[in-house]
C-alpha cells in the first residue's frame, strides 16, 4: 500500500543542519528498504497560491487556501505493507524531521497481493 | 430434541464459537464485514435449522462451513452487481500465509486488529464486543447509552478505516507484542468497569452483562497468552472485584463499601480462583506490572474474614509500588485512603490536599475527604464534600449510599 506521511509544523523555521542530516539518514533507508516513493520539503504557506477553475475563469489568489495554526511543511510518500509498517516507518521520520507526522493511506482497491487483510 | 435444548445448544455455541467463528472468515476473507456478517447469517440458520435436523456433533465447525457458504454467496452477488475486483481479490486468497507474529491464533489476530492503537478508544471497544464478544449492535449501544444508529456508524467507521488504512490482521511481532496487549488489556479492563460502576441515572448499579463479558474475554486472551503476567493480572483482577458483586449494592439499591459489606455473600469459587492467580504471578518472580498489584491489593482485600483483619501495611505497602508504575492522582488518592487506615485520617486528608488540582472533578475525591472530615469530626466540611461529590457522582447506588452518610451527620 501507499501512505502519504504529512509533515506537520507550527513554526516557519526550515529544518536545521542536524535535521536535515537525520532526514538524509532516514531516506537512505527508505530507498534500501524499498519503501520510498517520493519525497520533498515545502517552502512557507506565505509563498502559496491558489487557483480555482472550477467555473472556467481561473481565479488566482495570494496565499494558503486556509488559514491554520499548523500547516503541511514536508511529505513522503512510502511503501509499506500495512499500517504497522508504515507506522513504524513514521515514527522514525518523525524523529529524524524532529516534527509531527500525520499517516494517511492512498485511496483505491490496492490489487497488489500484499499480506495485510 | 425440544426447543428449549436447541435453544441452549444455539446459545452456547454462540458463546463459545462466535470469536472463531468470525476470526477464521476474517483470515479467510480478508475482510471484517464478510466474516461479521456471515457468521450472523450462520446463526440465524442454525437456529432455523436445528431444531428441524437436530443439533450437529460439531456445531464449531457446522457453523463455520456454513458462514463460509455465506460469505462466499455474499461476494458471488457482489460480483455479479459490481465489478471483478472482488472476484480479483479472492483469486488472491490463496497467496501464501503471512509471518506471524509470537502466537498464531485468529481469534488473537482479531483482537489486535480490533484493539489497534490508530482506531478511537471508543471504537475499539464496541468492535471488540461486536466480533470477539458476539454482542450485537443494538446491545452494544444500550451499554453505552449511545444511540443504535450512532453505535452502528461507530463500528461501520472503524472497519472502514481499518480496510483502508491497512490496519493488518496480524499477531504483533515479540518486540512489539508488551505494548500492544497493554492496549487490548487497556480496553477490556473500560468494559468491566463500565459494568462494575454503571453510569448513567437509567442504569442498574452492577451490570453484570458486561463484567461477564469482560471476563469471557480477558479468559479467553489468558489461553491464548499464558505466558503474559498482566493478562493473568488483570484476570486475577477482575475475579477479585466480581467475587464481592453480590455484597456490592444492598437490597435497596445502595451502594455498600468494602468494609461494610457482607463477606459470607463473596463468592469463594472466583476469590480462590483470583487468589491462585495472584500466587502464580508471585512464584513467577517477574516484576509485576499495575494490574498484578492491583490484584494483590485485591488478593489482601478478600484475605480478610473481617475488615478489622485486613493487613493494611501491606495494601500500603502494595500502593507504593503502585504510585511507582502508575501516576495517576486516582491511584494517589486509593493510596490516601489506605493509609487513614494505617495512619489515621488526618495525615490521609492531608495527602488528597496536594491532588485537589487534579481531581477536583473527579467524585470519588470529595467522598474520600467527606469520608475523613467526617471520621475528624469536621462535619460542615464533611456536608460540604458529600454534596460536591453527590453531585458529581454518576452511579445511582452510589448517589444513594452518598446521601444517606450526608444526612447521618450530626
Amino acid at each position: 500500500m501507499h501512505y502519504l506521511v504529512s509533515v506537520v509544523h507550527d513554526r516557519l523555521d526550515l529544518a536545521t543542519e542536524d535535521e536535515m542530516a537525520a532526514i538524509d539518514v532516514f531516506n537512505d533507508r527508505l530507498k534500501t528498504e524499498g519503501h520510498w516513493v517520493f519525497a520533498g520539503g515545502l517552502a512557507g504557506p506565505s509563498t502559496a497560491t491558489v487557483i480555482d477553475n472550477r467555473g472556467g475563469d481561473p481565479l488566482v489568489t495570494d496565499g494558503p487556501y486556509v488559514e491554520t495554526k499548523e500547516y503541511l511543511a514536508g511529505f513522503w510518500i512510502i511503501e509499506a505493507a500495512d499500517l504497522d509498517v508504515a507506522l513504524k516507518l513514521a515514527a522514525d521520520g518523525s524523529k529524524a524531521c524532529n516534527r509531527k507526522v500525520e499517516v494517511r493511506p492512498f485511496a483505491g482497491v490496492d490489487l497488489d497481493p500484499s499480506p495485510s487483510a | 430434541m425440544n426447543v428449549t435444548n436447541v435453544r441452549e445448544a444455539v446459545a452456547r455455541a454462540h458463546r463459545d464459537e462466535w470469536a472463531r467463528v468470525v476470526a477464521a472468515l476474517a483470515r479467510r476473507f480478508g475482510d471484517l464485514d464478510i466474516a461479521e456478517e456471515a457468521a450472523a447469517e450462520a446463526y440465524a440458520t442454525a437456529v432455523e435449522r436445528w431444531p428441524v435436523d437436530g443439533v450437529p456433533p460439531n456445531p464449531g465447525a457446522w457453523l463455520t462451513t456454513t458462514a463460509h457458504r455465506k460469505a462466499i454467496d455474499r461476494i458471488r452477488r457482489e460480483n455479479k452487481r459490481d465489478d471483478k475486483q472482488k472476484e480479483a481479490q479472492m483469486l488472491h486468497d490463496d497467496s501464501p500465509p503471512e509471518p506471524l507474529g509470537a502466537i498464531d491464533d485468529d481469534r488473537l489476530r482479531l483482537i489486535f486488529t480490533c484493539c489497534h492503537p490508530a482506531l478511537a478508544l471508543e471504537a475499539r471497544v464496541a468492535l471488540t464486543l461486536r466480533m470477539l464478544g458476539g454482542l450485537t449492535v443494538a446491545e452494544i449501544a444500550r451499554a453505552f447509552f449511545v444511540q443504535e444508529t450512532a453505535m452502528e456508524r461507530r463500528i461501520t467507521r472503524a472497519k472502514v478505516k481499518i480496510k483502508a488504512a491497512g490496519i493488518p490482521y496480524r499477531v504483533p511481532s515479540t518486540e512489539d507484542l508488551p505494548g500492544r496487549v497493554s492496549g487490548v488489556l487497556a480496553v477490556l479492563f473500560l468494559v468491566f468497569n463500565e459494568g462494575y460502576l454503571a453510569t448513567g441515572p437509567s442504569a442498574d448499579p452492577v451490570r453484570h452483562d458486561l463484567t461477564a463479558e469482560a471476563i469471557r474475554l480477558t479468559r479467553l486472551i489468558r489461553a491464548l497468552l499464558p505466558q503474559d503476567g498482566e493478562v493473568a493480572g488483570l484476570l486475577a483482577l477482575m475475579l477479585l472485584t466480581e467475587a464481592r458483586r453480590a455484597a456490592r449494592v444492598s437490597a435497596s439499591g445502595e451502594l455498600v463499601t468494602l468494609a461494610e459489606q457482607d463477606r459470607g455473600s463473596w463468592d469463594q469459587t472466583l476469590i480462590a480462583e483470583g487468589h491462585q492467580l495472584v500466587r502464580e504471578r508471585l512464584a513467577a518472580r517477574v516484576a509485576p506490572g499495575r494490574y498484578q498489584v492491583l490484584a494483590a491489593i485485591g488478593a489482601v482485600h478478600t484475605s480478610a474474614r473481617d475488615v478489622r483483619d485486613t493487613d493494611w501495611s501491606q495494601i500500603v505497602a502494595l500502593y507504593d509500588h503502585l504510585v511507582r508504575l502508575d501516576t495517576s492522582p486516582i491511584v494517589a488518592l486509593n493510596r490516601a485512603v489506605a493509609v487513614a487506615e494505617l495512619d489515621g485520617p488526618e495525615v490521609a486528608l492531608a495527602e488528597t490536599h496536594r491532588l485537589a488540582d487534579r481531581l477536583d472533578g473527579y467524585h470519588a475525591y470529595h467522598a474520600a475527604r467527606a469520608d475523613l472530615l467526617r471520621r475528624l469530626g469536621r462535619s460542615d466540611e464533611s456536608r460540604a464534600a458529600y454534596d460536591k461529590a453527590i453531585e458529581l457522582a454518576g452511579n445511582s447506588a452510589e448517589v444513594a449510599y452518598l446521601t444517606r452518610r450526608r444526612d447521618q451527620l450530626g
